[in-house]
């Protein structure tokens, strides 16, 4: 049993697990940091950022994490655990001969359907004059100015995909609920809720006796999915932990409170607020935290504006999944009320949601305002229409919430800047304090995780509560990393045919514990094993066979059972008297008697562990004498 | 032998009041628990008293499964879980459980209120009742108990229809509910995998009925509804809140979009807009093109379809009226069907099955005088009825066809027929005992049919003996030569686990006891020991030529374990005493060859 893992980002994983004869790959997360080494994408042209000096190159580029550790066609199985970790699909599933099958629950498929094509939308929609990918050479790539010529992996770098890889990508996906016990080979594969986000889910990996729990990007956190699910996740043999958060000093509760009174600040100052977001997640939660506390804060009168290419699809999807709901907002829909406040927000003008700055907006958008819009690495989307529109002003503020960027070196660019920039990631993601907690409860015997884990954050490296510190050691991987599983495995879940069982003979040998023997013809498909009864030649009676024995030697080899037990002298000789043997002379020895049946000159040698029969020319004696003894003991 | 229980309280040979119980392996389960809409007596209601003549029913049943909202599957649970008394979990879909109290609250007004009987249950004990009910997602499975697992799935015949997988250990029992095997505007076909269950219980309320395309139908819905309309008719349309009533509102605004016509589309409840409501925010319950367009138009928003108020009854003028219930029982609809019975120009159509005892019934019949009941069941009346009376199955049931294309798609070994008359049922049984070479059963209220199944039994082999049998057979036995492999199976604290006998020995602390025979046999044979020895090699070779025979230096033959010595004495020197000695485990060969070597050796 082997994990292969393609990707060393904690939270974008990407790993494959061979078990059992099934190649397994745990989600596929792409990595969009690269971005960050670009020029934002903008929408209307900017004089100033065409005049900005240095390398100018608008490669929509994509970091894909993987590595020709394996041959990806022969993945059988993805299984996703949340949106945010599958926007990597069409690299994998297309044009690299996969024909397997991915596993997602609907919210992650039609959720994460959304963020791809946000994705391909925002690329799409700039053009770019030229694209360029021989600077990718290393010996090019040397003598480029600035970061670019430390970024690591360019080669690696790929151009977005389109909406017709995202469609094949995704046709290819087949649906799941939490606790669907779906059945894939010998290997048995079960979505659990992780409560991170819709439909998020850890996986369990099982046959009948190994089992391997895929935790990935769950949260403990009452915000809207479901609760985690953690008492299935006990009794694991290895548990790959991944998805922690990002921010482990920040409490996202504290950052939300400093969220809504920045943002009242800017409000009241006469300025507007930008919040780069992701079109799905926290910003539901932050909605909902704003519906109740704007008018708290007599800001009633201040319009939200959600900007995305998906932003009407993804306020639409969040209220038709009741059952991935939490509770409270699940009884909602009983009622029949939608779940998530936004739709009141929506129908009181609150909240309006358009799809680009192009077209009503430009006439309706009124100020002071919130804008919601993407995307967070400010490098391309709606957002950056916005940076260039209030940057210049000190009375605005964009508050960064979500944690996958370095917010400063998303300003880089935008830079000088007037506008207040404010930092409250919310990563509702395990903690190392909540992980430690849940290990304790579910005791997996092996734990798996990415190297940062296993060490503090280096910005902090006094920070010992902020990494794993488990016993045995976590398993540390990382990019590119071979390991070895350790399973210690001893049984294999075989079944008896009904006619089978129905034959055995059981017999108690202790008190609680019977034994039978079993003498049967195994059948192994697919790792699947059966045992069925021998095929009859039927036994034959012994005097028949007999006659037919002395004219061809016995045919089936079929082993007899191990013995065990004593044959006890007194009772014996009782068995003996009682089938006409009388004239017996015993003997004792050192380990124990010699019978010698005087008559039939036949010596039978007793002894704790072993019975000698010697007898010559008497079949007939002999078998009688052997079954008597066979009455004694215990068949194995 | 183990079997599976199987007992209806109701729907047994009869349509109404679906309760069916089942036993399976030690576990007792109840599905569905619904009333009759034929009858106002105690027979409204399963009878109870069945499971236990005293108290309440906790402790007899595991679990209570709901597969719809309709009354005659869920509208005896309050007076089960509340009057007789039952404590245990409730499992329903979410978008069941969310309509279910609706509808449940419907039935108790109109009988309470209306009919003003007593001792029925009350609003707070449909509150009480609802709060046992734990939700099911389909495709979940959902661990009742240790043994017990409950899963559902898609079944297609109103909104969080589902059929239900109950299984325990490896024998398992699949009831379908209601469900409908083609999709239609607004909902999915029914779905089940390849699950092969001990039993499928299985609604056959269509069993005879091929029906004719969906198309014919509902281009004879439209043209009788226009041609009503045109001629200044008006056209009641007597359903249940939910249901066929969204198909046909879909239907309809779609037709009266495309004809530009003007007549008055009413729906008579209240509940309409909240209806439509749930299957807003169940849409993903809802078939592909709905769930897919939902974003853009949202098929439950209807233009032309507008709330209907009692005094629009009288008005002159053509117009198309829903109205609840479906089955003309009571209610809205039998108010208006009152009113409009004596015109010719009007039309009733009755889209779906009527239970025998409903008006519904009667006038489907073709019943031109009915009795009319006033409050406390007196019949105060009679009433003619002249409108034209039109029946047009939509009810969204599997016919012949989908029926036996769902044992197709499960493949049960067993069969058994519920929610169904027991005339058709029988048509049924014989075609499907027919087709399938399966057993079909359809046990009437009360019966019990039992159901023998053949679990294999699940066993922990160890892995050193599965892997040395898997390196000696190789993975399929050889029909001819079938290799037999040899275990001792160790049942000790309900488990079971199998290995070799060597193991098993040691497991238990347990020594081995050697059994061992020898045996002389004389024999004249002119030459030297040696010789001799070497005769009995050659001979013994020719004779087993599959067992592996040695001849040792130090002068002996061993056969597979069996040892065979020559010795003889030196006065008589011809005169050869062969000494064989073997175990028990070889004891056929042993025996065999004793008894050969007695007869000599060839010259």
């Amino acid at each position: 049993m082997k994990l292969y893992c393609l990707s060393g980002h904690p939270t974008l994983p990407c790993n494959v697990l061979k078990f059992k004869s099934t190649t397994i790959m745990l989600d596929c997360g792409l990595d969009t940091t690269a971005a960050l080494y670009f020029l934002p994408l903008p929408l209307v042209h900017s004089p100033r950022l065409s005049k900005l000096p240095g390398w100018v190159s608008k490669d929509g580029a994509v970091n894909l994490e993987k590595k020709e550790l394996l041959d990806l066609s022969t993945i059988d199985v993805i299984l996703i655990s949340n949106y945010h970790c599958m926007m990597a699909l069409p690299y994998i599933t297309e044009h690299t001969g996969f024909t397997g099958t991915v596993y997602a629950t609907e919210p992650t498929l039609q959720i994460g359907r959304l963020l791809m094509e946000e994705l391909v939308t925002f690329m799409e929609r700039v053009p770019k004059a030229q694209a360029a990918t021989c600077w990718k050479n290393k010996e090019i790539q040397r003598l480029l100015p600035g970061p670019l010529k430390d970024a690591v992996d360019v080669w690696s770098w790929r151009k977005c995909y389109s909406v017709q890889e995202v469609n094949s990508a995704l046709s290819k996906v087949q649906l799941v609920g939490y606790s669907q016990k779906e059945l894939f080979g010998a290997v048995q594969v079960t979505p659990l809720s992780s409560g991170y986000s819709l439909g998020s889910s850890n996986w369990i990996i099982q046959s009948h006796y190994e089992k391997v729990s895929y935790v990935s990007g769950s949260s403990l956190l009452t915000t809207h999915p479901q609760p985690m699910e953690q008492s299935s996740l006990k009794n694991s043999d290895v548990l790959i932990l991944t998805g922690l958060t990002q921010i482990p000093t920040a409490n996202p509760d504290g950052m939300l409170g400093e969220f809504c009174s920045n943002l009242a600040m800017t409000i009241r100052a006469g300025g507007n607020v930008l919040v780069p977001c992701y079109s799905s997640g926290v910003i539901y939660d932050l909605l909902e935290c704003l519906y109740q506390f704007m008018d708290s804060a007599n800001l009633g009168s201040t319009p939200f504006y959600f900007i995305s290419p998906v932003a009407n699809s993804s306020l639409e999807f969040s209220q038709i999944f009741a059952e991935w709901l939490c509770q409270n907002k699940q009884s909602k829909v009983y009622l029949p009320e939608p779940p998530f406040p936004h739709a009141e927000l929506i129908q009181t003008n609150k909240l309006k949601h358009y799809p680009s700055i192009h077209g009503d907006f430009s006439s309706e958008f009124r100020q002071p305002c919130v804008v919601f819009t993407g995307h967070p690495s400010l490098r391309f989307g709606d957002v950056v229409h916005f940076m260039e529109l209030w940057g210049k002003s000190s009375l605005n503020t964009i508050i960064f919430t979500e944690p996958d960027f370095s917010y400063l070196d998303a300003l880089a660019p935008y830079q000088p800047l007037a506008m207040k920039c404010v930092y409250c990631p919310i990563d509702t993601r395990l903690n190392f304090h909540q992980v430690s907690k849940l290990l304790k409860d579910i005791q997996p015997l092996h734990v798996v995780c990415p190297e940062p884990y296993t060490q503090p954050p280096p910005a902090q490296p006094h920070r010992s509560d902020l990494m794993l510190e488990l016993q045995p050691p976590p398993m540390a991987y990382r990019r590119c990393s071979v390991l070895g599983l350790p399973f210690r495995r001893r049984y294999e879940r075989i079944h008896l045919l009904p006619e089978l069982a129905r034959s055995l003979v059981p017999s108690e040998i202790k008190a609680g514990v019977s034994v039978a023997t079993v003498s049967a013809v195994l059948q192994s498909k697919d790792n699947k094993h059966v045992l069925q009864p021998v095929p009859k030649p039927a036994p034959v009676p012994p005097s028949k066979k007999r006659k037919r024995v002395t004219e061809e030697p016995p045919e089936v080899l079929n082993p007899k059972p191990l013995l065990s037990g004593a044959v006890p002298l007194e009772p014996f000789l009782a068995m003996l008297h009682k089938n006409g043997i009388t004239e017996v002379k015993v003997e004792e020895t050192a380990d124990g008697h010699i019978l010698h049946l005087q008559t039939e000159d036949v010596l039978i040698q007793l002894e704790e562990d072993a019975t000698h029969i010697i007898c010559d020319n008497n079949e007939p004696l002999r078998t009688a004498l052997r079954d008597l003894v066979l009455r004694f003991l215990q068949k194995l | 032998m183990p079997d599976i229980k199987v007992t209806p309280l109701g729907a047994g040979q009869d349509v109404g009041r679906s309760c069916i119980l089942v036993s399976i392996g030690g576990k007792n389960i109840m599905l569905d628990c619904g009333m009759h809409m034929g009858y106002n007596d105690d027979r409204r209601f399963p009878d109870f008293s069945y499971i236990t003549q005293n108290g309440r029913l906790t402790e007899f049943l595991d679990c209570v499964i709901i597969s719809h909202f309709h009354l005659d599957h869920c509208g005896a649970l309050p007076y089960m879980s509340e009057m007789v008394g039952y404590d245990g979990p409730i499992y329903m879909t979410h978008p069941t459980k969310a309509i279910c109290p609706i509808l449940l609250e419907d039935f108790r007004k109109i009988t309470v209120d209306k009919k003003g009987e007593t001792n029925f249950f009350t609003s707070q004990m449909i509150k009480d009742c609802m709060k046992k009910v734990v939700p099911l997602n389909l495709h979940q499975t959902v661990q009742v108990d240790e043994e017990l697992e409950i899963k559902a799935y898609y079944a297609g015949h109103v909104l969080g229809a589902a059929m239900v997988q109950i299984k325990v250990g490896s024998e398992s029992v699949v009831y379908t509910g209601d469900y409908n095997m083609t999709p239609d505007r607004h909902l999915g076909a029914a779905w089940i995998d390849k699950c092969r269950p001990d039993l499928l219980i299985s609604e056959s309320t269509y069993a005879t009925t091929i029906r004719d395309s969906k198309r014919c139908r509902e281009r004879d819905f439209l043209k009788k509804v226009h041609e009503t309309v045109e001629r200044g008719g008006k056209v009641l349309i007597p359903v249940f809140a939910l249901g066929r009533a969204q198909e046909l509102c879909i239907l309809l605004e779609t037709f009266w979009e495309r004809m530009n016509l003007k007549a008055p589309i009413y729906f008579s409840t209240g509940l309409t807009e909240k209806a439509n409501h749930y299957y807003k925010l169940f849409i993903t319950w809802t078939n592909q093109k709905i769930r897919k367009t939902f974003v853009q138009r949202n098929m439950f928003e209807f233009k032309h379809i507008k709330a209907f108020d009692r005094s629009y009854a009288d008005n002159p003028g053509p117009m198309v009226v829903f109205a609840t219930p479906g089955m003309l029982h009571a209610g809205q609809s039998l108010l208006i069907f009152k009113k409009w019975a004596g015109n010719e120009k009007n039309m009733v159509i009755m889209p779906g099955y009527c239970v025998q005892g409903t008006v519904g019934h009667k006038i489907l019949n073709g019943q031109k005088k009915l009795e009319m009941e006033g409050r406390a069941t007196v019949i105060i009346g009679t009433l003619d009825v002249k409108l034209q009376v039109e029946y047009m199955s939509f009810s969204a049931h599997a016919d012949a066809k989908g029926i036996m294309q769902l044992i197709r798609m499960a493949e049960p070994r067993n069969m058994l027929l519920v929610h169904g008359e027991a005339k058709k049922m029988e048509f049924l049984k014989d075609k499907i005992e027919q087709e399938f070479s399966i057993s079909c059963y359809m046990p009437a209220n009360g019966e019990t049919t039992s159901i023998v199944t053949n679990p294999s039994v699940p066993v922990d082999i160890s892995l050193n003996l599965l892997k040395r049998e898997m390196a000696l057979g190789g993975p399929l036995p050889d029909a001819k030569r079938p290799r037999t492999m040899h275990g001792t199976l160790i049942m000790k604290d309900n488990s079971l686990r199998l290995v070799s006998p060597e193991q098993a020995l040691k497991e238990l602390g347990l020594s081995e006891h050697q059994l061992r025979f020898t045996c002389r046999v004389q024999l004249h044979d002119p030459h030297s020991d040696n010789d001799t020895l070497g005769r009995i090699y050659t001979h013994l070779k020719s004779v087993l030529k599959t067992y592996s025979i040695q001849h040792v230096p130090d002068g002996t033959v061993i056969v597979e374990s069996i040892v065979i010595k020559v010795t003889s004495s030196a006065e008589e020197p011809n005169l050869k005493v062969i000494l064989l000695s073997w175990s028990y485990q070889d004891e056929e060969l042993g025996s065999f060859l004793s008894t050969l070597l007695k007869k000599g050796l060839p010259s």
